[in-house]
């Protein structure tokens, strides 16, 4: 799953004064902002809490800097406070068919209980949101979007729906979306999640492979558990109905689990190659630049009726004009923003759009848009990377930076 | 966080000066004085006198506001800069934060031990941690820079 653009905004990835940087990280936040059901449990536990999507969230806990917390979900485990984020429920006899039509994933071929990543499509093949879908049924999935993006989206399923609904295919009964709305959402994550939460549960957590999903009975709640997440560690991703979050989440972050800000968040899931929406993926941008052309369904990529189809069907057949790639730069780190240049002829011919000094690797990661023809998207490429009017040495790398550590059985 | 050479070297002048009140002027003037100034960047030069060096840094806040500090560049030695001109950078995971010359002049040391610890910026940010020093052409700029007290209220 991804964070919201307001991340590049409110934590700031990109250079700036320091001031500036400080004025971004200030611990009070506007009174307007949102809060997830556990807002208070942040700051009894020490947070320091900014704004992120218009919601106020936790960048950091205590005296636990962002390192030592990245490092502790990749050797341990760590709790995310994601209730930010939209979980709404999709139900009615065409539910496939309309999710169908909204995605270009396959999700008639999806089993039951089993998640996928997915992208909603513009008219044009450009990405609204990316989004993870978990099937329960052929009439019942269950969907999570950004934060950030939740205006768009709402707005934008809601009128796909009424067009849905009022035609041929609703004859059976409409198609209706329910939005969780204050339903907590955590994410238990690193080499530790899963003992640590087997010993809350009977259920066999052997039995739940990445990317499939259950309703788990956890010491008396009954409770959605989705096996993924968005640092590359095993781990789940667990929605909690409002009244019980805050218990929840006391019982999911005692020792060994650290509680892990959104400051932790970024550089996982940027070591792990995944993309944030409104940093590394928006609408001018189509799955197939930005390398997810996987999640398009088999069969799909033909003759599939989706939004957006014909854009990508004219990419597939004319080629894209840029893709996303994954960069090592030397000498310093390159943020979002930084232009990436043919060294020979010092043209520009790209943008970073995510970059952080990655504390697994001890390496500058990025990852970014480089056009095609030229041959710079090939791994090994030699690029050069501007930083503070300095051109630097890159290297295109492929992706994940950090490999991912899914549970796929035993 | 008050810097030790603010706290102790004019006052050990001052009790020289009336324990021993017949001191040989020219020892009076040898001695130099320093003095230390912060800006609105949150960066803080600490100016002597005596050899004309403006030590520059960032301040405690800044270090504990940002993180932990893992890159960070600097100028080269022998660069002329104007106070403002973008002379470095300081990063943390998360954000990268460009550092100012908070005054003028060339720049006669940088602070080595930073590439390879970046940490000193957050373990002792006014002090081991310091960034470059700068051979002041217009030492009248320090005029221009706030007080400890004028720097902690403009954040406060």
């Amino acid at each position: 799953m991804a964070l919201s653009p307001l991340l590049r905004a409110s934590v700031g990835l990109r250079r700036a004064p320091l001031h500036a940087s400080l004025r971004r990280l200030a611990t009070s936040a506007p009174s307007e902002l949102k809060r997830t059901g556990l807002h208070d449990f942040h700051v009894e536990n020490g947070a320091k809490m900014v704004p992120f999507a218009g919601y106020s969230m936790p960048l950091a806990y205590g005296d636990v800097g962002q390192v030592a917390s990245h490092q502790h979900v990749r050797t341990d485990a760590g709790l995310f406070d994601v209730g930010h984020m939209v979980q709404s429920n999709f139900r009615g006899p065409t539910a496939t068919g309309f999710l169908e039509w909204l995605t270009p994933s396959s999700l008639s071929s999806l089993k039951p209980y089993t998640s996928t990543l997915s992208v909603l499509l513009n008219e044009r093949g450009g990405i609204i949101d990316d989004t993870v879908i978990t099937k329960h049924a052929e009439d019942a999935f269950y969907v999570v979007t950004n934060a950030g993006r939740r205006e768009r989206d709402l707005e934008w399923f809601k009128q796909r729906l009424a067009e849905w609904n009022a035609g041929e295919h609703a004859a059976n009964g409409p198609v209706e979306m329910e939005v969780l709305e204050n339903w907590g959402l955590v994410a238990l994550q690193g080499p530790k999640a899963a003992s640590y939460l087997q010993a809350l549960t009977a259920y066999d957590l052997t039995q739940l492979t990445f990317g499939k999903s259950a309703f788990v009975p956890i010491e008396g709640f009954n409770l959605h558990v989705a096996r993924g997440g968005y640092t590359g560690e095993d781990g789940f991703e667990i929605s909690i109905p409002p009244a019980h979050t805050v218990e929840v989440a006391t019982l999911l972050s005692k020792s060994p689990v650290q509680l892990t800000g959104l400051g932790a968040r970024d550089s996982l899931r940027l070591e792990a190659g995944m993309c944030l929406y409104g940093s590394d993926l928006d609408e001018d941008t189509t799955p197939l630049e930005a390398g997810l052309g996987w999640v398009i369904g088999k069969g799909r990529k033909e003759s599939g009726v989706f939004i957006g189809a014909e854009g990508l069907r004219a990419q597939l057949k004319e080629g894209v004009p840029k893709r996303r790639v994954g960069l090592v730069v030397q000498g310093a780190p390159a943020r979002g923003g930084a232009k990436i240049f043919d060294p020979a002829t010092e043209q520009q011919i790209g943008t970073v759009t995510s970059g952080i000094p990655s504390p697994t690797l001890g390496q500058n990661i990025a990852m970014g848009y480089i056009k095609s023809g030229g041959g710079w998207q090939k791994k090994g490429a030699q690029v050069a990377v501007e930083v503070r009017g300095k051109m630097r040495e890159a290297k295109v790398v492929g992706m994940p930076f950090v490999p991912a550590k899914y549970f796929r059985g035993v | 966080m008050q810097s030790i050479l603010r706290g102790a070297r004019p006052a050990s002048v001052l009790r020289a000066q009336i324990a021993r009140p017949r001191v040989p002027r020219a020892v009076l003037l040898s001695r130099t004085l320093v003095t230390k100034r912060y800006t609105v960047e949150h960066e803080a030069v600490e100016y002597d006198d005596a050899t004309g060096l403006g030590m520059v840094c960032i301040t405690d806040h800044a270090q504990s506001s940002l993180g932990d500090v893992v890159f960070v560049e600097l100028p080269a030695v022998g660069t002329t800069v104007e106070k403002g001109d973008q002379i470095g950078a300081v990063e943390s995971v998360k954000a990268a934060s460009d550092i100012y010359a908070p005054v003028s002049g060339t720049i006669e040391a940088v602070n080595e031990e930073l590439s390879g610890q970046p940490g000193l910026l957050n373990k002792s940010p006014e002090e081991k941690g310091w960034l470059c020093k700068i051979k002041m052409s217009k030492p009248e700029e320090m005029e221009e820079l706030m007080t400890e007290e004028a720097y902690q209220d403009s954040w406060a």
